[in-house]
């Protein structure tokens, strides 16, 4: 039996996904990323520190917010330039919004479909409205935060080289606040139908990675750790993390220790399950979730999880910026050139970039490692290892069931290509 | 009969469409008015004869050229979705270096064997393009005005007057009084000057306006002292010009 889904629909990005089995053998299995290559290191080589954040936005529309942040903080700590406490909590306030926005896309838009038969969220709009109208009314609030915050939600304009371009008005945070306050009994409607959903029962362990959080659950970070023992430096990411390329695909891929591994929602939850937040906690023991769960079909009740908590820390955070007080600041110049590595939880697990700069505060290399690239062969493996249990269930239920799957990771390939295609040959 | 819609997209970064499902107060609406029988980000659906197609990123390969003449052949109209759709957008940032040298670069030398990559282009490069929604990402607003003409029959326009005419009916100071370049002189209106507003300046993704009085602006970008390399470094993010965008 040959099967070919193109263009994969319902992800970020163009990927196709080819099974080939003979007799019940698998001989042949392939997610294919046919995305256009764009070459964003080179975009980015020779382009001057205050342009570089605004150009690596433009890697990904769905988490551009996770580049602007994390490649300023590389430009920053290359060129010496230390940012405030009001800052950093703005930024780490614009990352949960990012996370709520990209997430709810996903569980309801991409993912939810799928688990009620349908091709979109657009039939349900008629069968299910409530429901819908529950989804838009989330969205449009993690949207709301990061126009606040970032000025729009895709390609933020307010986070510069330092600081803000403008800063919030207290009147908005306060704003969000009572709507984040308001929505958290609205999100238990969320929990019932993520609930409910009949999982595929697929169990796969495999080595997380993440970043390990001080005492909160990670956004931003300087240590990453895995399941598997790994436990480094940012810095030396190069020297556990290595990247190969494999003929079907415009992403390369990625091994850790050389062996496929996970990062996102699952595998920060499993590394991290004591820094949630107390109804985040509620939530992930509602949802039968643990440090050890090894099923990725239940990256989704991993991803509303994220939610709820992104929802609670985004009260607080804006509680400790009305209580300090907006104030303006003048973002400092650069006092040195180097190179640097930053890396920060994205949606959809880690992301990394690192930069050198020349004296002119030119950018002289630049290296950018995305977490769905870190994912790809992971996503393969599960496939292998789950397409032998599909065999007799037929073409129909057999595609159906990988395209769930692959879309569980919510595989972002724009991003990827440097970096992804699924034909089933 | 509603009308039939599609949403394709090439090289770029979904971002545009993202933007039109960023409209959260219009899209029961908009669901109501047309018909959306393609959007592969988050709909396995498939059309065939299309009133509209909303076409987003730039065409680099072969398979790509391919992919767009199909689609322009079963659709009445087809837009232009975006910069990269619109000019190459940020895409054409590499346009100067040859793609062999971009290929070895990124993938190392084993990726020549099997890596198609190709220039950057615009749409308007293969097919013939019926209208645009331009910048990046694109304005939701703008995108619902130019729906809202094509809805209705009209030939959807955009402004002919430069960033700089809407900067000043908000009332925004000028960046060039902090020293601070702006390419609003130049820049097609449309934004409502938004990221002036924002507090950054305005860096030309909404293409020029026709005909810019380029030649003061030149003169006085030199006045602050601009050299020739500085301005094209500019007016490179998004305004090559010549081969890039041809």
């Amino acid at each position: 039996m040959k099967i070919a889904v193109n263009h994969l629909a319902r992800i970020e990005g163009h990927a196709n996904l080819v099974i080939d089995s003979v007799r019940g053998t698998v001989r042949e299995l392939r997610l294919e990323i046919v995305e256009a290559p764009r070459f964003f290191e080179p975009m980015l080589t020779g382009r001057h520190y205050s342009d570089v954040a605004h150009i690596a936005a433009r890697i990904c529309g769905i988490c551009s917010n996770s580049h602007t942040l994390v490649s300023l903080q590389a430009t920053e700590q290359a060129l010496g330039i230390e940012v405030s406490e009001q800052t950093q909590s703005l930024r780490r306030l614009l990352a949960f919004g990012e996370i709520l926005q990209s997430h709810l896309v996903q569980l309801f838009f991409m993912a939810l479909p799928d688990y009620y038969g349908e091709a979109s969220i657009l039939p349900l709009v008629h069968t299910e409205r409530a429901l819908v109208q529950h989804a838009l009314e989330l969205k449009k609030l993690a949207n709301d935060i990061l126009r606040v915050v970032g000025g729009r939600p895709v390609h933020p304009v307010t986070p510069v080289v330092g600081g803000f371009a403008r800063l919030p008005e207290a009147a908005d945070l306060q704003e969000l606040r009572r709507r984040l306050v308001r929505v958290l009994p609205d999100l238990e409607a969320s929990v019932e139908i993520f609930g409910s959903l009949d999982y595929p029962d697929f169990e796969r362990d495999t080595d997380c990675f993440s970043l390990r959080g001080g005492d909160d659950y990670p956004l931003f970070g300087r240590q990453l750790v895995s399941s598997g023992g790994v436990d480094c430096a940012v810095e030396d990411y190069r020297d556990v993390l290595e990247e190969y390329l494999v003929p079907w695909s415009t992403a390369k891929f990625a091994r850790l220790q050389g062996r496929c591994f996970m990062v996102g929602p699952l595998a920060r939850l499993r590394n991290n399950f004591d820094l949630l937040s107390p109804m985040a906690r509620q939530v992930a023991e509602a949802l039968g979730l643990t440090p050890d769960t090894a099923n990725p079909y239940r990256i989704l009740a991993a991803r509303l999880v994220e939610v709820v908590h992104g929802v609670e820390r985004a009260i607080h955070l804006i509680d400790e910026l009305l209580l300090a007080g907006l104030q303006a600041e003048e973002p400092l110049p650069p006092q040195r050139h180097g190179r640097a590595v930053a890396v920060i939880e994205a949606p959809r697990g880690l992301l990394f970039h690192s930069y050198s700069y020349d004296a002119q505060g030119r950018i002289e290399q630049a290296d950018c490692l995305i977490p769905t690239a870190q994912n790809l062969a992971n996503i393969e493996a599960d496939l292998r290892a789950r397409v032998p249990e599909l065999l007799e269930t037929g073409r129909e239920e057999l595609t159906r069931q990988c395209e769930q799957l692959i879309r569980a990771y919510d595989p972002c390939i724009s991003c990827s290509t440097h970096l992804l295609t699924i034909d089933f040959a | 009969m509603k009308p039939r819609v599609g949403f394709f997209d090439f090289a770029s970064c979904e971002g545009c469409q993202l933007t039109v499902l960023n409209l959260e107060n219009e899209l029961l609406d908009l669901v109501e008015l047309m018909e959306i029988v393609e959007f592969r980000e988050i709909s396995s659906a498939h059309g065939e004869e299309l009133d509209i197609a909303f076409v987003e990123g730039s065409i680099c390969r072969p398979e790509d050229v391919k992919r767009l003449r199909a689609i322009r052949a079963r659709s009445r109209q087809l837009i232009a979705l975006g910069a990269c759709a619109d000019t190459a957008g940020i895409n054409a940032l590499t346009s100067d270096r040859p793609v062999a040298e971009l290929v070895r670069e990124v993938y190392g030398d084993k990726g020549e064997a099997f890596l198609v990559a190709g220039r950057p282009r615009p749409l308007e490069a293969f097919v013939p393009v019926d209208g645009r929604v331009p910048g990046c990402p694109i304005d939701g607003g703008e995108f619902l005005t130019v729906l809202q003409a094509l809805l209705i029959g009209r030939t959807p326009e955009l402004p002919t007057f430069a960033v700089c005419a809407e900067c000043k009916l908000r009332e925004l100071p000028c960046t060039f009084e902090r020293d601070v370049i702006c390419l609003g002189p130049i820049t097609r209106a449309g934004c409502n000057a938004h990221c002036i507003a924002e507090g950054d300046r305005c860096r030309g993704c909404r293409g020029m306006v026709d005909a810019p009085r380029s030649g003061p602006y030149y003169r006085i970008l030199e006045e602050y002292g601009l050299s020739e390399e500085q301005i094209r470094d500019e007016l490179r993010l998004y305004n090559l010009g010549g081969e890039a965008k041809k």
